[in-house]
């Protein structure tokens, strides 16, 4: 970076100067001058002062455009700006009215008929149902480039429209027979359909806004929406400032009037800001690993079931692990407390199954889990006993402390229990994205969120087209399974074929390696904030927050 | 002077085409684009995406068009933040990052000079040792130990300044003495060594047997010259404190351009990423150009090419 | 003074009277000798996990404590010496031998070959270094030697602008005039009468390079690029401990003793550089 020989040194005689008035002015006026005033004027680019009555940690959304948005930072801005059909509860996270007042569903669960209350745009423009098939018909609108289209791809007409096979927009089952009626067809009955209305993708988005201002519709200037907040500034890595749309249908019961979300990227940084008081609420971004152990025993830490699991994925086109028993033996090794306890230390749980607890109706498939002895006799079978023979593989991970620290444990745990060598490597995110889609690897570390209420949001991903695969695994037989489970109208009926499913992908062919189920870890005073207990889903409901001690 | 001005300013444009060139073939190697996430794209969207930036079109192509944007002030869209233009971002980012290098500079001349100059004045005595050892201790301690350590005593233990981000004055005390330590402590050594030098010419001698006071001798006659090395080492240091703000950006939440131009290249945000490259390029090939002219300012002997 | 005396002697015994410079000799073979002796110096392996042993406090067991995996500090700070010593001297190797190499040439031939390679030296200069030894790190790989030829190829401007300097000023020396008209082959000029007499001012920078390339790897770790797990640098256990210091608990000594270490050695290398200066430098008449 810098050295202190970059200068020549001052030469060894030299005839007197004679102080020039110039030179002698700059060096020491003019130029400490000029940088005071510099240093004045740039940062008089201070916002403005108003406190805002909340503060939550948000990291930096890529887009608030909930056509556009993936990743939970965009996504709970997005639900504060702009509300579909229906919303989650904060808690049950169950369907609750939210432009639609009632709704009916046929018996064949294959059409929906919404009625939507009397409402207006932020803009004060009155909404009406139009806008919901104008935006259905944007998100399926190849051109729009939307990441979660596929999820309207139970409406009719909506895989082929999207596809770019069909261009013709009411071949789409989206109908609006009244300006407060909108009537949706779908192709399967989707058991979790109501769900997925509750999901941001499928909000509304005003029409004439996008069509005035193009990729600029976002700005504060510009946007205009539906939900409980608006945007009144926003400052790019800095500050996104809401505030309370009175134009909201229930704007009576939102207590908060302005609210911050501030970014950070440094764990630590984001820690100090909560214990400073500067920030009211943090999740796992703000909580340093290394002392979770001794936050956990304070008031203000808040733990919850998350509906995320962490597991490592087997490519089982690379030999030895193509053989079932190999990967069964590698699942049987790990023992998955020793990392909760040690490790993570946040109050993880070890992962018994792949779909973790919580979802209503179903009860996912509980696994072996640790049973050293059926691990060395599963992988002798496989004709490595001992581990004698065994190939040297690698497991592969992106860059970060905890994920380095897991895979640590897990490499001692099978030289220890099998005798096997595994190397470890690790890429960093990007690098690791190409390996991993490209299956460069043999085991790599893996995670799913899940995206709605219902176990099939991680029981599709193994389907041999489905982009978030990547293991290798195909089976026609499965991918079967998973397209009858989405016909089976019968609630029961259709939980047992999605057991038998998650049976097939752990404990048959193992394809996986669940070591544990992520927490939802939140920081807040409980004592003096409502609304904020946290749910399955680690979203935020900024219109349910209110604080304690005021009517 | 004129002459000097001119002929640097052209052979400024081919340098930054080049700059541009290097900076956009590096990006583009690199294996990961900006749209590669956990959650898989459908290839539908992947291509609607691609169309939609250009990242469709032939290498060369994008080059030239990018060039062609360019020209006409156009930075691009981020490719990671949509909606926002490169343009945008760098205006928010920009003036923040001046504020914490500007304020840093300021903090490591007000503290280096003086202590360095007195150093030299008071050679081996107590505040020499004095001065020296907390040079020493600027040089030996990272700014990421530096910063945090600042935050337990200033923020939790005496709870006298505010934990971070930006818009006040008191926000900006930590960080800058954060990120201009380690340059107040090299300007101390080279602004004494310097001074030392000057102080053993014969002129000096011969203007103290004048009967000039002490004062007058030092301040008109030695600082000019004692503070040559200072100023040449002045163009590395700005430059290094554009990098350095990476770190201290971070530790003290504060929304600058470091963070953007580490980030950009991890996420293959390639216009973001060119655009900082740009800017901090331009923002050294200025300084070094400022340096070169006032150490011609400074010494008369010097000569610009 | 004998009229026989090399500069490189002159100078040895220069140096040899600077008491601060000595010390930082010998304090700099102690560090450098227990990181080589490091398997000899403890029991633990560097990456040993004992999860049972997490975060605990200097102790007979473990003189520097353990960190959060439960691995002995002392022996992480040794075999990270290693690493550390290793980055510095090497990239700073490399940083000498391009940078060497390109000076005398430029300051050899002078003229239009001089004004190319310097203006060459001047363009890279502006550019911003860091971001392309990010990308290169980040992009191909996590090898050692790809961050010593990064870190060192960050160097060798200012070593190139020196080297320059200095042959210029010894090309017209009356010695080189001599040994070029008897016909002494250029190999052997530059080898056997230049560089011994450049030695100095590329002793003293090549000493300083050392403590900033050691300062930027300890950037890179705290961006994550630097040394991979679980090989350790004293930069990245610096940053581990940096990242301990908090308002609830803080583990200081995972930040202390690879702190200590840092800093020793970047201090000595600082006195060393400035002992050598004062040895060396022809230019200083210091009485």
């Amino acid at each position: 970076m810098e050295s202190a020989l970059a200068a020549p040194g001052v030469p060894a005689t030299i005839a007197p100067p004679d102080p020039r008035g110039a030179s002698y002015m700059i060096s020491r006026f003019v130029i400490p001058c000029s940088l005071l005033a510099l240093a004045l004027s740039t940062w008089s680019c201070a916002l403005d002062e108003q406190k805002a009555d909340f503060t939550f940690l948000n990291a930096e959304p890529e887009s608030i455009d909930p056509g556009r948005v993936t990743g939970q930072p965009g996504g709970r801005i997005a639900l504060s700006l702009f509300e579909g059909l229906c919303f989650r509860h904060p808690q049950t996270l169950a369907p609750v009215p939210g432009m639609a007042e009632r709704w009916e569903k046929s018996d064949d669960g294959l059409v929906y008929t919404f009625h939507l209350r009397e409402a207006s745009w932020s803009d004060g423009v009155a909404f009406s149902s139009e806008d919901f098939r104008w935006s259905w018909t944007r998100l399926l609108d190849p051109e729009t480039g939307a990441k979660y289209a596929n999820f309207l791809y139970p409406v009719r007409g909506a895989r082929a429209f999207h596809q770019g096979e069909n261009t013709d927009p009411s071949s789409l089952g989206l109908s609006c027979p009244d300006a407060r009626t909108f009537v949706v067809e779908l192709e399967n009955p989707v058991a979790y359909f109501l769900d997925l209305c509750s999901f941001y993708p499928l909000a509304p988005v005003p029409r004439r806004t996008l069509e005035a201002h193009g990729d600029a519709w976002t700005r504060p200037e510009n946007i205009v929406g539906n939900g409980a907040f608006v945007l009144e500034s926003w400052q790019i890595n800095r500050r996104l400032r809401l505030r309370k749309n009175s134009k909201y249908w229930d704007a009576a019961r939102v207590q908060l009037e302005v609210v911050d979300a501030l970014p950070g990227d440094y764990i630590n940084g984001n820690f100090n800001r909560y214990m400073s008081g500067v920030v009211d609420w943090i999740d796992a971004d703000g909580v340093p690993l290394g002392i979770v152990d001794a936050l956990a025993e304070r008031d203000d830490f808040h733990v919850a079931p998350y509906l995320n699991t962490y597991f490592y994925r087997f490519n089982v086109e690379h030999p030895p692990l193509d053989d079932a028993r190999v990967r069964r033996a590698l699942y049987h090794a790990v023992d998955p407390v020793a990392i909760c306890e040690h490790v993570t230390r946040g109050g993880q749980q070890p992962a018994t199954s792949l779909v973790p607890p919580g979802i209503p109706g179903y009860a996912s498939v509980e696994l072996g889990g640790f049973q050293p002895e059926l691990a060395r006799a599963l992988l002798a079978e496989a004709g490595y006993p001992r581990g004698r023979g065994f190939p040297v593989i690698s497991l592969l991970f992106n860059t970060s402390d905890s994920h380095k620290q897991v895979a640590e444990v897990l490499q001692q745990q099978w030289k220890d229990v099998l005798g096997v060598q595994i190397g470890l490597e690790n890429q960093e995110w990007k690098v690791f994205m190409v390996s991993t889609q490209r299956r460069e690897y043999d085991i790599a570390r893996g995670g799913w969120i899940g995206d709605y209420l219902d176990p099939n949001t991680f029981l599709d991903l193994w389907t041999s087209s489905n982009a978030n695969n990547r293991t290798g695994f195909s089976s026609p037989a499965y991918d079967a399974l998973i397209a009858e489970a989405a016909r089976v109208v019968d609630g029961a009926r259709r939980m047992e074929l999605l057991r038998r499913c998650e049976s097939i992908i752990t404990q048959e062919e193992c394809i996986i390696l669940p070591i544990y189920f992520y927490v939802v870890t939140n920081m807040y005073d409980g004592g003096r904030w409502g609304g904020l207990e946290p749910n399955l889903i680690n979203s935020i409901d900024l219109k349910s927050i209110y604080r304690r001690g005021e009517s | 002077m004129i002459a000097f001005l001119t002929r640097r300013l052209l052979s400024t444009i081919p340098l930054l085409a080049v700059i541009v060139t290097l900076s956009f073939l590096f990006m583009r190697l690199a294996p990961g684009g900006p749209f590669d996430q956990e959650r898989a794209l459908d290839p539908t969207v992947r291509a609607s995406i691609e169309a939609r930036y250009g990242l469709d079109q032939s290498l060369g192509r994008q080059l030239w068009l990018y060039a062609e944007g360019l020209s006409r002030g156009d930075l691009g869209p981020s490719f990671k933040y949509t909606g926002w233009t490169v343009r945008e971002i760098i205006g928010q980012a920009l003036p923040v990052s001046l504020s914490i290098g500007v304020m840093a500079l300021g903090f490591a001349l007000a503290m280096g000079i003086p202590l360095g100059v007195l150093g030299a004045l008071r050679h081996n005595s107590w505040i020499d040792h004095g001065a020296m050892g907390l040079a020493l201790m600027g040089i030996c301690i990272p700014n990421f130990v530096l910063g945090p350590l600042l935050i337990l005593l200033f923020v939790f233990a005496l709870d006298w300044l505010p934990v971070g981000g930006f818009g006040g004055f008191s926000q900006l005390i930590l960080p800058s003495i954060t990120l201009g330590a380690i340059r107040a402590a090299y300007i101390a050594r080279l602004s004494r060594a310097g001074m030392l030098d000057v102080l053993q010419q014969d002129f000096v001698r011969t203007a103290r047997a004048k009967g000039l006071p002490e004062r007058l001798v030092v301040a008109k006659h030695c600082l000019r010259l004692a503070l040559l090395p200072v100023l040449s080492y002045l163009g590395p240091a700005v430059a290094s404190i554009l990098v350095g703000s990476v770190v201290v950006e971070k530790i003290f939440s504060i929304p600058g351009l470091g963070s953007f131009f580490v980030n950009s290249a991890l996420n293959r945000d390639y216009t973001l990423a060119m655009g900082t490259v740009l800017l901090y390029s331009a923002l050294l090939i200025a300084l070094n150009l400022l340096v070169d002219i006032f150490y011609s300012i400074l010494d008369p002997r010097m000569e610009l090419r | 003074m004998s009229p026989h005396e090399s500069p490189w002697s002159l100078g040895r015994k220069r140096l040899w009277r600077n008491r601060a410079a000595v010390a930082s000799l010998l304090l700099l073979g102690i560090i450098a000798g227990s990181a080589l002796f490091a398997p000899w110096l403890t029991a633990y392996g560097y990456d040993e996990q004992n999860l049972a042993d997490q975060n605990l406090p200097p102790s007979w067991s473990h003189p520097f404590g353990t960190d959060a995996a439960g691995r002995d500090l002392y022996s992480r700070i040794l075999y990270g010496g290693r690493i550390s010593l290793a980055v510095g001297l090497v990239a700073t190797i490399v940083s000498l031998v391009i940078g060497v190499g390109w000076g005398m040439i430029a300051g050899w031939f002078g003229g239009r070959t001089d004004e190319v390679m310097m203006r060459f030296v001047d363009m890279l200069y502006s550019l911003p270094f860091m971001f392309f030894v990010i990308l290169l790190v980040a992009y191909f790989g996590r090898s050692l030697v790809l961050l010593f030829l990064a870190l060192g190829a960050v160097q060798w401007l200012t070593m190139s602008r020196i080297v320059r300097g200095e042959m210029k000023r010894l090309r017209r020396a009356e010695f080189v005039e001599a040994a070029l008209s008897l016909g002494v082959p250029r190999r052997a000029i530059f080898l056997r009468h230049l560089l011994p007499n450049m030695l100095g001012p590329i002793l003293v920078y090549a000493t300083l390079t050392v403590p900033a390339v050691m300062l930027e790897e300890a950037f890179l770790s705290f961006l994550g690029l630097g040394v991979q797990p679980p090989m350790s640098s004293w930069g990245s256990l610096a940053n581990e401990g940096a990242t301990a210091l908090n308002a609830i608990r803080s583990d200081w000594w995972l930040l202390l003793f690879p702190g200590v270490f840092l800093a020793a050695t970047l201090l000595s290398l600082n006195f060393l550089g400035d002992g050598l200066r004062d040895a060396f430098d022809p230019k200083l008449s210091r009485r």
